[in-house]
């Protein structure tokens, strides 16, 4: 080791020992919007951990772009320095969680580096679907869990309400329940206090091999990948070389410190501590969260358990929607990809669309928020195929194939059987919407349905349904049927035989190949049915007739027309009139950019995109 | 502006609101100052559009004794609920008389504009307008297509539903009878909506608006052209007099077309004349090569029956099934190519 990297000033045993009484990881975990990145910035405020003009200026920037995308996917972990009552300096590491039901895995690799969690329930809405869905997966971990009851400030607030549930829903405590308004700053040292003194300080051992867990990681466009660990055994610093158990990479460690926002390095970290290390990894998709870093020439036993390489589950072909948008398109995933190591992707070409390509994703929130970020992040308009799940076929002759693609469907007489992916979903609604959500469940082949009552005017709904049928607008129609009541949870299960057909649109007789979509059998004829009514609505009259048409195979099962234009004419043009028309003229060419042709017709990206939307009756 | 462009005028247009309102004495007196400050030809033509109902035989001799040689008549329908429903004070009474008084007065050069497409009107009103139209053979005549444009009374009142307006498909039918009836007629038509006795009788005048000549408005709201720059003068009487008393000009604004705009209008414009964009033309004005940019839009349009190559391929101009759809076929000679 180099002098530079020599401690100033010994650590001796009993001053890590020290330090680990001292340290709390937690967590909150909430359903979404009850308010966690509130308390968060709360928590943050009161600690000091930065000043006020870096806390407005960065964080609650940060923020923002966050809580306009709905949902927090890059967790933004804070080590806070707390003066408790009782005198002692306590480190609160406070890791965030991303907060949707298609990050449960991130989720709960979080929560295998933490001791404890706040448990945040809004106190006018109560416990929702994820609110159990996150409990459960932090008891599974075997955390602490402190009950918090934020927006108490709400003239809605039920106090008592909420306490029932967490003693019968949650079977929690309620008496040991802190009551918050985050927005208010109320009962913010109440929750700092509650962390220090009801979760319990980390465990490990500083003289171990070093076991560290990855629960997630950034990339920063200065050092590359920056890790983000909890380091359970042993400890490290710069000059290590280390290894990841899943895959036996092995790189050198260049920095290691804490989170306080912006990084902190320290000549190292130990056991029981979170905190990142940078290591000259180029691009996230180099590490996978849940693996263990160890010492190369010192390693732990085992991996910390509970590692899994984590499999997309939702297909989509994204396309750029200017004829010259690849290379552009290609360079923005580049980049995003840096960041999102749950992205996948392949270059796939469609005839109407051009090049593209061919994405796997998380689930339908990662879908959209990918959709998203290039479209605002890179200033791109794209074109989304109907998102697919992921089918194994068993064909005639005893081979198996995977199927994620309508394109790559091959020809059905070959195929013996498809299997599809089924889940198991939770839904917590106010019991008048039973018979609602019973209804939706059976449209959607949903089965083995059960419930139970969770106080006495609310329950859990839950039964089984493939995951194909979710990703096609069951969260949206879900919200609306109950009012906004419903909240939903799931998790995959198993694979089961189903029924399939490739559905075809076609545009005057030419098979648009961005449309097919694979559906269940039972579900075409609605589905064509509705994506000709959609394509009917956003194609432009033009100057022919246009047939549209919903097919599997050779048969039609849905069909409709679009008049020809009768006639498309300005009468007068003179003098003045010149500008005008030339300034539309300009509009459309622009337009233009935004139009496909299929055939000799024109289809604008709306068209596309609106065959994915329902309506929302 | 004015004053630096030694160019030669060959026609004087009184139009755009009423210019009957101004005495002949007054309207003698432009025409004597223009003629001090520009060069105009001798045999300029001179319009001057007049309402039906609002001059007399006096004052159409004295027209004709100021110099003005042609007479442009808003008699818009020859059916009085036509009339009524547009908003027109004059009847159709007021049409024909006036038409006749000019003939009198010695005018032998008259157009007539008719309009239609308006509420109500079946083929055979419309018919039955084109045929007393024609019975006054008029050397020119426009017909327009009702439109409904943005901000105006009408569009209002169609938007909240106070009529039905006609249906694409009828309107289709009234612009191809009128093609077939007035060519039957001996009119010829040379744009969109345009007709003439023959070629000597188009209207000089609007012609220049589709081939990119020059041209110079006076009085608020008029547009110039020198290519490539438009000008437009403020929309407010009263602005338009404080500055001409102020010795400025009362432009509002000016845009200077850039190439890709100048193709843009040249073509759009070169659409709506039966004889087409002139691709020699073109080529020269902007240095391109028309038809190695269009080449295969233009055959896709010809094989559909949109376009025509005319005057042994010199010329590309739109079909009478193309002219019905010039705004739908003119965008798509604006795609990729200009960027
Ligand atoms: N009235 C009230 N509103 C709150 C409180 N805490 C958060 N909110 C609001 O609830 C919404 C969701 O909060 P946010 O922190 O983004 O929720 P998250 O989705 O759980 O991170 C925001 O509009 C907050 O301003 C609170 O204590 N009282």
């Amino acid at each position: 080791m180099g002098k530079l990297f020599r401690p100033r000033s010994q650590t001796t045993l009993e001053h890590i020992i020290f330090i680990m009484k001292n340290i709390r990881n937690f967590s909150i975990i909430a359903h979404i919007d009850h308010g966690k990145s509130t308390l968060s910035d709360r928590l943050i405020q009161a600690t000091n951990v930065v000043s006020e003009r870096i806390f407005q200026d960065q964080i609650l920037d940060t923020m923002d772009i966050e809580r306009e995308r709905g949902i927090t996917i890059k967790s933004q972990t804070v080590c806070l320095p707390y003066k408790a009552k009782n005198g002692q300096t306590y480190f609160l590491n406070l890791i965030d969680t991303p907060g949707h039901v298609d990050f449960t895995y991130e989720v709960s690799r979080a929560l295998a580096s933490c001791e404890g969690a706040l448990l945040l329930i809004d106190a006018s809405q109560g416990v929702e679907a994820q609110t159990m869905a996150n409990l459960y997966l932090a008891m599974e971990h075997e955390l602490e869990i402190i009950p918090v009851i934020n927006k108490i400030d709400l003239p809605s607030a039920d106090i008592e309400r909420i306490k029932d549930q967490i003693n019968d829903d949650l079977g929690l405590d309620p008496e040991s329940a802190i009551l918050t308004s985050a927005k208010e700053g109320i009962g913010v040292e109440d929750v700092l206090e509650g962390v220090v003194n009801k979760l319990p300080p980390p465990l490990g051992d500083p003289g171990a091999p070093l076991q560290a867990l990855i629960f997630d990681s950034h990339y920063d466009s200065y050092r590359g990948t920056v890790i983000h660990v909890r380091i359970f055994q042993g400890k490290i610093k710069p000059g290590d070389v280390i290894t990841f158990m899943s895959n036996s990479a092995v790189y050198k460690t260049e920095e290691v410190g804490i989170f306080q926002i912006e990084k902190v390095p320290k000549k190292e970290i130990s056991a029981g501590q979170v905190g990142y290390i940078i290591a000259g990894i180029k691009t996230v998709s180099d590490t996978q969260c849940g693996d263990t870093i160890t010492l190369k020439n010192r390693p732990c036993k085992t991996p910390m358990p509970g590692f899994k390489i984590e499999k997309p589950v939702v297909f989509s072909s994204i396309y750029p929607v200017a004829s010259d948008g690849y290379e552009e398109l290609a360079l923005a995933m580049e980049k995003l990809k840096l960041n999102d190591a749950s992205l996948i992707y392949e270059k796939d070409s469609s005839v109407a669309l051009g090049f593209g390509f061919r994405c796997g994703f998380l689930g339908l929130l990662h879908l959209e928020v990918v959709q998203e970020r290039l479209e605002r992040e890179y200033d791109l308009s794209l074109i989304l195929t109907a998102p697919s799940v992921r089918y194994k076929l068993v064909m005639q002759d005893g081979s198996s194939r995977i199927i994620d693609n309508p394109a790559l469907y091959p020809d059905p007489a070959g195929i013996d059987k498809t299997l599809e992916p089924f889940i198991r979903a939770s839904i917590i609604i106010p019991d008048r919407y039973m018979g609602t959500v019973m209804k939706l469940c059976l449209e959607r082949r949903g089965i083995n349905i059960t419930y139970q009552y969770l106080t006495n005017n609310r329950m859990e709904m839950i039964f089984e349904l493939p995951l194909a049928e979710v990703i096609y607008d069951f969260y949206d129609k879900l919200k609306s049927l109950t009012q906004g009541y419903g909240s939903f949870d799931y998790e995959i299960r198993d694979y089961r035989e189903t029924d399939l057909a490739k559905l075809d649109i076609l545009i005057n007789s030419d098979r648009v190949d961005a449309l097919s979509q694979l559906v269940h059998r039972d579900r075409a004829v609605e589905r064509a049915k509705h994506a000709c009514e959609k394509l009917k609505d956003e194609i432009p009259r033009q100057m022919f007739k246009i047939a549209i048409q919903g097919a599997i195979g050779g048969n039609i099962i849905a069909r409709k027309t679009i008049s020809a234009l009768r006639k498309d004419v300005t009468a007068k043009c003179y003098g003045g009139d010149i500008t005008r028309k030339r300034k539309l003229l300009e509009k459309q060419k622009k337009g233009k950019k935004r139009m496909k042709m299929v055939g000799k017709v024109m289809i604008p990206q709306s068209a596309f995109l609106s065959v994915l939307k329902t309506d929302n009756d | 502006m004015v004053s630096s462009h030694p160019l030669l005028f060959d026609t004087l247009y009184f139009g755009g609101g009423t210019p009957s309102v101004l005495k002949p004495e007054n309207i003698g007196r432009i025409i004597k100052t223009a003629n001090g400050l520009f060069n105009i030809s001798t045999d300029t033509e001179i319009t001057i559009e007049v309402n039906p109902g609002t001059v007399t035989p006096e004052k159409l001799t004295e027209y004709k004794n100021i110099g003005i040689n042609r007479i442009s008549i808003g008699v818009q329908s020859f059916n009085d609920k036509i009339l009524n429903f547009l908003g027109r004070i004059h009847s159709t009474n007021d049409a024909a008389l006036t038409i006749r008084r000019a003939r009198k007065a010695g005018f032998d050069n008259i157009g007539i504009d008719l309009i239609y497409g308006i509420p109500g009107q079946t083929k055979k009103t419309w018919l039955s307008d084109l045929r007393k139209v024609v019975e006054f053979e008029p050397e020119h005549l426009s017909c327009y297509m009702l439109t409904y444009e943005k901000g105006t009374p009408l569009n209002r009142e169609r938007q909240q539903g106070k009529f039905k307006p006609v249906a694409g498909s009828l309107l289709a039918e009234f612009f191809e009878t009128t093609m077939e009836y007035l060519t039957a007629h001996g009119y010829v038509q040379y744009e969109i909506s345009n007709f003439a006795k023959n070629a000597s009788k188009i209207s000089r005048h609007n012609f220049k608006y589709w081939i990119f000549s020059p041209y110079l408005g006076f009085g608020p709201s008029a547009h110039s052209f020198i290519e490539p720059r438009r000008y437009w003068n403020c929309r407010s009487v009263k602005k338009y007099i404080e500055n001409i008393k102020e010795g400025r000009l009362p432009i509002e604004k000016k845009e200077i077309l850039s190439k890709k705009q100048r193709m843009m209008e040249m073509v759009y414009l070169g659409l709506r004349k039966t004889d087409g964009i002139d691709i020699d033309a073109i080529n020269k004005n902007l240095g391109i090569n028309f038809h190695q940019m269009f080449a295969e839009k233009i055959k896709q349009l010809e094989e559909d029956g949109y376009i025509l190559r005319i005057q042994s391929g010199t010329h590309c101009a739109l079909s009478r099934k193309g002219m019905l759809f010039l705004d739908s076929i003119a965008p798509m000679l604006m795609i990729e190519n200009w960027g």
